[in-house]
């Protein structure tokens, strides 16, 4: 069992070229990935859901992903061919979206769906495939799996979706999630019941998880290492729990302009961007 | 008197067996310049309630009178005048193909408005947007910057209630930050009425005075963001949206 | 800085200063996406020279398109001063496919003032309204579908007598149910949006809404529809020329032109088959350029 991380990322970019010039929507970044909850904080163009498309090598040109090195757990996947990608893709490295309404192919029914997911990883047979995926529909705590095997992702709820969308994910047992904004179209309580199954199943299956999120304080409870980007860099990573020791502004002023309501102020601080932020160094979330 | 007073609202979508009760049987009253807040999970008919006032949904029952005026089956022009709305989407809630210009031209053009073109710097000059911004189209603005355009467009014709559907909710915690100052102080300036929906208590307990919580259709509790922030709910939903809702990082 | 660049870096900018630089930037901006798009320009220089040739026939051809001349007759493409050879009757084929350009920019003026308006209305009211007023219009909306096209330009020429506008008018009458049924669609989805229900609480009456918020939507891709269709109407004025119920001869017509070539396609192909490369011409430019179109104006893509 090799010793390298799960994940390794050293400067990695991607870039946009347009019309009008190239944008480099991710400048730079590193960092790793072990056996542990990295979470993954930005505001909206800040590159943090480009760098999770980017480890699966789903950027479609003529987007451009370069990097000095990205490996899963020793391989090359920078200049991997795309047929190597496919088997790593679900097989080792597994990705969950924001929505299930739109991750989930709304004509097939949702065994359907799993099943394929794990036969196309996995030589198995289809009843065994049926059994593995019905054990999975319990694993996420769902509680009449023969009866939501059988329907559409349109006839269940947001949070059953979601919860699909994981069994769906983890069933060919990869090594790496990557969760990307997984509970940001749920209600609020739903939302701590499907972390709650995501932080179960990584712990159990000893996996690395990814979790790109807006939400500074939902990613701190949940996670134990925490890398804030802006404008395609880090800008800072920490420990979850030191959070609130945070230095840099950018990040104090994402933890100062949420209201909250036990500490009610008469004005929310507004984020005053600095312009040397983006041009500031990314920093280093190896370990 | 009051700004708003509902008494015993029901909105109802399709009839007979696919009838859907979205709201039932809902009561309350808005003072003139306070801010009230509505609460509730997804398909809680909260949003559905500012609809109704609103006049955008034909199916209703029971009596809401707002600023003195009963409302029927349709709105007159001049609750318009004194009621307007502001949306949850930015992205969808300005014409794709109209300068910030012509939203806000068009807009005071209907109400009668004088001298427009004085005024649309002075509403831009409001929201926080300078005179630069006044004939981008809105493919050229950010989030935030739309949901000004569309505050913008709901203060043109001076009105005293403002219905708020969910005015953050799709935007960054930096921007969302921004919006919500902008809307307090624009409250204090013109001495503005709200009626704000949201799921976040954080959000709403920063802008309104008075939460209702709903579940399913109806109202859960009223009570005070004071008492809110003392976790004094009567009702153990309100205690466990408030429970889910807590981030703090100790 | 030259004076080209400061026109271009005015249109090109992010913060227009003036109603008139808003709206000619978003056209720049536009032509900039056409511009890059090959396969679309090559479509609109056909058209263009089709439009230039037929506006300057008169200039431009070599002999009276109507002049008979039996001691010429079915002349090579070269011979004698005849560019593209003589057909039957001995007369210029060149200048009949010039002054034949007029008859189909023509034809397709016709069409397009009349076809795609009647569906834009049509589409847009129904979808708009709903109701008894949507069943009522998508029902007369049917009908029309229902008709045949050419069996309806039989019937029409049976009973008002053969000629261009006859068939032109058979060939809109059964060309705006589509985009009747598109317009409608787009308004259906459009109607639910929330600056619609941001005009409607500033007390706009449905009137100002369709015509100045839902139409410009609409016409985005009735633009592109119609440019697509317009190969084909031209194709079914050919064909119907082709039948003798189109333009009457001695009119230049294409696609009578083909007709006439029709016996001597063995000996003489280049009777039938000059004209038939004009249509071919003109249909590929415009469903070039609808394609191009298309990747201009879809609401989709945001614009530029």
């Amino acid at each position: 069992m090799s010793d390298a991380p799960l994940l390794d990322v050293e400067n990695l970019w991607v870039r946009f070229p347009s019309r009008t010039g190239v944008f480099d929507a991710v400048r730079g970044i590193s960092f790793t990935l072990g056996q542990e909850r990295l979470g993954i904080v930005g505001e909206s163009g800040s590159g943090k859901s480009m760098t999770g498309r980017a480890v699966l090598r789903l950027i479609r040109p003529p987007g451009l992903v370069e990097a000095d090195r990205l490996e899963l757990h020793g391989e090359d996947i920078l200049t991997a061919p795309e047929s190597r990608m496919r088997q790593l893709r679900g097989g080792r490295v597994s990705m969950i979206m924001q929505d299930p309404k739109f991750s989930l192919n709304p004509v097939m029914t949702v065994g359907q769906q799993l099943v394929e997911a794990l036969r196309a990883h996995e030589p198995v047979s289809r009843s065994a495939a049926r059994k593995r995926a019905m054990a999975m529909l319990d694993e996420v705590a769902i509680r009449n799996p023969e009866r939501v095997y059988d329907l559409y992702p349109h006839e269940v709820s947001g949070g059953m979706g979601q919860r699909i969308m994981i069994a769906m994910m983890l069933l060919p047992d990869p090594k790496i999630l990557i969760a990307d904004e997984p509970t940001s179209a749920l209600d609020v309580s739903v939302q701590l019941q499907v972390l709650d199954i995501i932080d179960k199943l990584v712990r159990d299956r000893g996996m690395g998880l990814m979790f790109i999120s807006h939400d500074l304080n939902l990613v701190a409870k949940f996670c134990d290492r925490i890398m804030i980007m802006y404008a395609g860099r880090i800008v800072e990573t920490c420990k979850a729990s030191e959070l609130k020791n945070a230095r840099h502004p950018y990040t104090l002023g994402l933890l100062n302009s949420v209201p909250n309501l036990e500490r009610p102020r008469d004005r929310l601080e507004v984020l005053k961007r600095d312009p040397a932020w983006r041009e500031a160094p990314s920093v280093s979330a190896r370990q | 008197m009051n700004a708003l007073s509902i008494e015993g609202l029901n909105v109802w979508f399709g009839s007979g067996t696919d009838r859907a009760n979205a709201v039932r049987d809902v009561s309350f009253d808005v003072a003139t310049g306070e801010s009230f807040g509505l609460v509730g999970e997804s398909g809680s008919g909260k949003s559905t309630i500012l609809r109704a006032i609103a006049g955008l949904v034909p199916t209703w029952s029971g009596t809401m009178t707002v600023a003195g005026e009963t409302l029927g089956a349709r709105r007159s022009k001049a609750f318009y005048s004194k009621v307007q709305m502001v949306f949850q989407d930015p992205y969808a809630s300005l014409h794709p193909r109209q300068t910030v210009d012509r939203v806000l031209s068009e807009a005071m053009g209907l109400h009668g408005v004088k001298n427009i073109d004085k005024r649309i710097g002075q509403l831009l000059d409001d929201v926080g947007l300078g005179p630069g911004f006044r004939f981008r189209f809105p493919h050229q603005l950010s989030g935030g910057q739309r949901q000004r355009v569309a505050i913008a467009r709901a203060l043109a014709c001076d009105p005293s209630i403002l219905l708020l559907d969910e005015p953050t909710s799709a935007l960054d915690v930096s921007v969302q930050a921004e919006i919500l100052n902008l809307l307090a102080d624009l409250r204090r300036a013109h001495q503005l009425t709200y009626v704000m929906v949201s799921h976040d208590l954080g959000v709403v307990g920063h802008l309104c005075e008075r939460i209702g919580v709903m579940k399913d259709g109806c109202f859960e509790e009223v009570l005070t963001v004071e008492a809110m922030r003392r976790f004094e709910a009567r009702s153990p939903y309100t205690r466990h949206l408030l429970e889910s809702s807590i981030n703090s990082i100790s | 800085m030259t004076a080209s660049q400061g026109l271009r870096d005015w249109l090109l900018t992010d913060e227009p200063t003036s109603r008139r630089q808003a709206r000619l930037s978003s056209w720049f901006k536009g032509w900039l996406t056409f511009r890059s798009n090959t396969l679309a320009m090559v479509g609109l220089f056909v058209l263009t020279f089709l439009i230039l040739a037929a506006i300057f026939a008169p200039l431009l051809a070599t002999h009276d398109p109507f002049a008979q001349d039996l001691g010429q007759r079915l002349l090579a493409p070269g011979e004698s001063g005849h560019i593209f050879g003589t057909d039957s009757l001995g007369r210029d084929i060149y200048s009949r496919i010039l002054y034949g350009a007029r008859i189909s920019i023509y034809i397709v003026l016709l069409v397009v003032m009349v076809a795609p308006v009647v569906g834009l209305i049509m589409g847009t009211v129904s979808g708009y309204a709903g109701g008894w007023i949507d069943v009522l219009l998508m029902r007369i909306t049917d009908i029309f579908l229902a008709f045949p096209r050419l069996i309806l330009a039989l019937a029409f020429v049976a009973a008002l007598g053969a000629g261009i506008e006859n068939a032109v008018l058979a060939i809109s009458l059964t060309a705006w149910p589509p985009y009747a049924r598109i317009a409608r669609a787009e308004t259906l989805t459009i109607r639910n949006s929330d600056y619609i229900h941001a005009i409607k609480l500033q007390g706009a009456g449905p009137f100002r809404i369709v015509t100045r918020h839902i139409w410009p939507l609409c016409i985005s891709s009735l633009v592109i529809r119609v440019t697509l269709d317009m190969a084909g109407i031209i194709l079914t004025a050919a064909g119907l020329g082709f039948l003798g119920l189109g333009a009457q001869p001695p009119s230049p017509e294409w696609g009578a032109m083909i007709s006439e070539g029709r016996k001597y396609i063995l000996d003489y192909w280049w009777v039938a088959t000059i004209p038939g490369i004009a249509i071919f011409s003109i249909s590929l430019a415009f469903n070039l350029l609808g394609d191009g179109l298309r990747d201009v104006l879809d609401p989709k893509e945001g614009n530029s």
